[in-house]
């Protein structure tokens, strides 16, 4: 094994409850809670936080923002905003500094109305706008979704990937969905017609929203939020719960090139990154929280993280593989019920942290008994054109 | 209620704008590095291959290869919705450029395919042309 770190971890978690805020509630005072919750779970207190991640969701002058809401004065700042992949790149900052011992308490959060105010995210939506490369396609109609949905073309075209077997993401999703209480309440609160486990036929008989993507190919459209708080290493050994290690960290972009391979993600160069640092392979990985905006999105990157080769992700997640009851065949898809079956507020990449963390304390719906080792891996932007790509490897003692 | 229209590009995004301007024309344009030769697309006023500055335009012809498509069968815009369905396809031109563009001028988006030869079919506003594209 490489050698590696354990200089910082997750000792607090908390996940939003609600999906339906009914308006209620604005990003910034879930963000707030979110945070309360999350320091609770660590047995740490505002005051002990001198680090803060924030993707600027809550308004402009993203890092001054949040801690004058919060009552804060941190004295590390990170306003890194790329999409749903924000929480794995501030996950790897927070690492990072706490271990250059620039502070000793990082506090991320997320908060989100997308469902309340009707924005559209997961099926017909558009997202981007201003940059210069918007300018050369608003006249075509891309849906956001569009996006994804061209990955998957190529991909069936270049490997022969079928709908069935993209439809395995999907059911996978909602087979650990229907074991998690707040991800069924989420499918009643967003009026889902028909909340149970699913099968191939079901997700491939679906409504056609963007060829070749069914409608339970893709991800919900929900309020949410959630807090995670990082400790370095000293902190951690005297926090509430057991620490969850940062093990490693990758980051990259990808973007639409001239000739380029659309099927290829900017996981490809995270991944190897974050395994690196690790000193662990994809076959030693436990629970795989992969960023689910849509079935496309969960096969690429699976197959970029170098769980199978290239092209093979299709055959590969077949038969349920990715199930948390198989243990031994593979590692367990986004145990939460992911964004396709529980949460999907626009950018969710700090579930997938949450998520890794629960199953490494042991505390998940799903739980993969004996979970050693984790990836979160989340990816900002569209898949297809620009993205950016957060993986983070997270350990137990 | 008018007809719902097509939302049509900004003629004053500085980066962008040589190449919406030519379209009034029907040319359809791309940058190529005169130094390092790489071909540069979207419009850009520095080279992503060298980050020089010595661009210069091309013409197209206007002929390419469909890379991937999908048919986009729901919009919350109200001129796409009218459209639905519809086929965006990435398009690779002859010359090297990648651009995202309509495939129309089928009977039904679903024959679509990729490595369908295509050529540009313009569509006139008043500022300027739209490049669509329609089977070769």
């Amino acid at each position: 094994m490489a050698s590696q770190t354990r200089d910082a971890a997750i000792v607090g978690i908390h996940e939003f409850p609600s999906r339906d805020v009914e308006g209620a509630l604005s990003p910034l005072q879930i963000k707030a809670e979110c945070a309360a919750r999350a320091l609770e779970d660590a047995g740490l207190e505002l005051r002990d936080v001198d680090a803060i991640y924030d993707a600027g969701e809550g308004g402009g002058m993203a890092g001054l923002n949040i801690a004058e809401y919060f009552g804060l004065k941190p004295k590390v700042i990170d306003t890194t905003g790329v999409g749903g992949s924000s929480y794995e790149f501030h996950a790897a900052h927070a690492k990072r500094d706490l271990a250059a011992g620039r502070a000793r308490v990082a506090l991320l959060t997320y908060g989100s109305t997308a469902h309340s105010n009707a924005q559209a995210i997961g099926v017909g939506g558009r997202g981007g706008g201003g940059h210069p490369a918007d300018n050369m396609d608003s006249f075509a109609g891309m849906t956001l979704v569009a996006n994804y949905a061209m990955v998957a073309q190529r991909h069936m075209f270049d490997y022969g990937t079928t709908s069935e077997q993209l439809a395995e993401i999907s059911v996978a999703t909602r087979y650990h969905a229907m074991r998690n209480p707040e991800a069924v309440k989420a499918m009643e609160d967003l009026e889902f017609l028909d909340i149970r486990e699913t099968t191939v036929a079901d997700v491939v008989g679906s409504r056609m929203i963007a060829d070749p993507l069914h409608l339970l190919e893709c991800c919900m459209i929900s309020d949410g939020g959630g807090a995670v708080v990082i400790a370095s290493a000293d902190v951690a050994r005297d926090c509430a719960k057991p620490p969850v290690w940062l093990l490693g960290a990758g980051e990259a972009t990808g973007y639409p090139e001239n000739g380029g391979d659309i099927t290829t993600s900017a996981a490809a160069q995270s991944g190897p990154t974050a395994f690196g640092e690790a000193g662990v392979r994809p076959d030693e990985i436990d629970i795989a929280m992969i960023y689910d905006s849509f079935s496309i999105t969960v096969l690429t990157i699976l197959e970029d993280l170098g769980f199978c080769a290239k092209g093979e992700g299709g055959a590969w997640v077949s038969g349920g593989r990715l199930r948390f009851d198989r243990p031994g065949d593979g590692p367990a898809l986004n145990t939460d019920g992911g964004g396709l079956s529980s949460n999907h507020p626009g950018m969710r990449g700090i579930f997938l942290l949450i998520e890794a963390a629960r199953q490494l304390r042991g505390e998940s719906c799903s739980q993969v008994e004996g979970a050693q080792l984790a990836v979160a891996h989340g990816n900002g932007g569209m898949l297809g054109s620009r993205h950016c790509a957060g993986t983070v490897i997270l350990g137990r003692d | 209620m008018a007809d719902p229209t097509r939302p049509l590009p900004n003629l004053r995004d500085l980066d962008t704008q040589a190449f919406w301007q030519a379209t009034k024309d029907k040319r359809l344009t791309y940058q190529q590095c005169a130094d390092c030769g790489t071909v540069v697309f979207y419009p850009r006023r520095h080279c992503t291959g060298c980050f020089g500055s010595n661009l210069a335009w091309k013409e197209s012809a206007g002929k390419g290869t469909v890379y991937t498509y999908s048919i986009v069968r729901q919009s919350y815009h109200p001129f796409f919705r009218s459209m639905a369905p519809y086929a965006v396809a990435w398009i690779d031109l002859d010359e090297g450029p990648r651009l995202v563009s309509n495939v129309v001028g089928v009977e039904d988006p679903a024959s679509v395919r990729i490595g369908m030869r295509v050529k540009v079919r313009w569509e006139e506003h008043e500022a300027l042309c739209v490049p669509l594209f329609e089977p070769a």
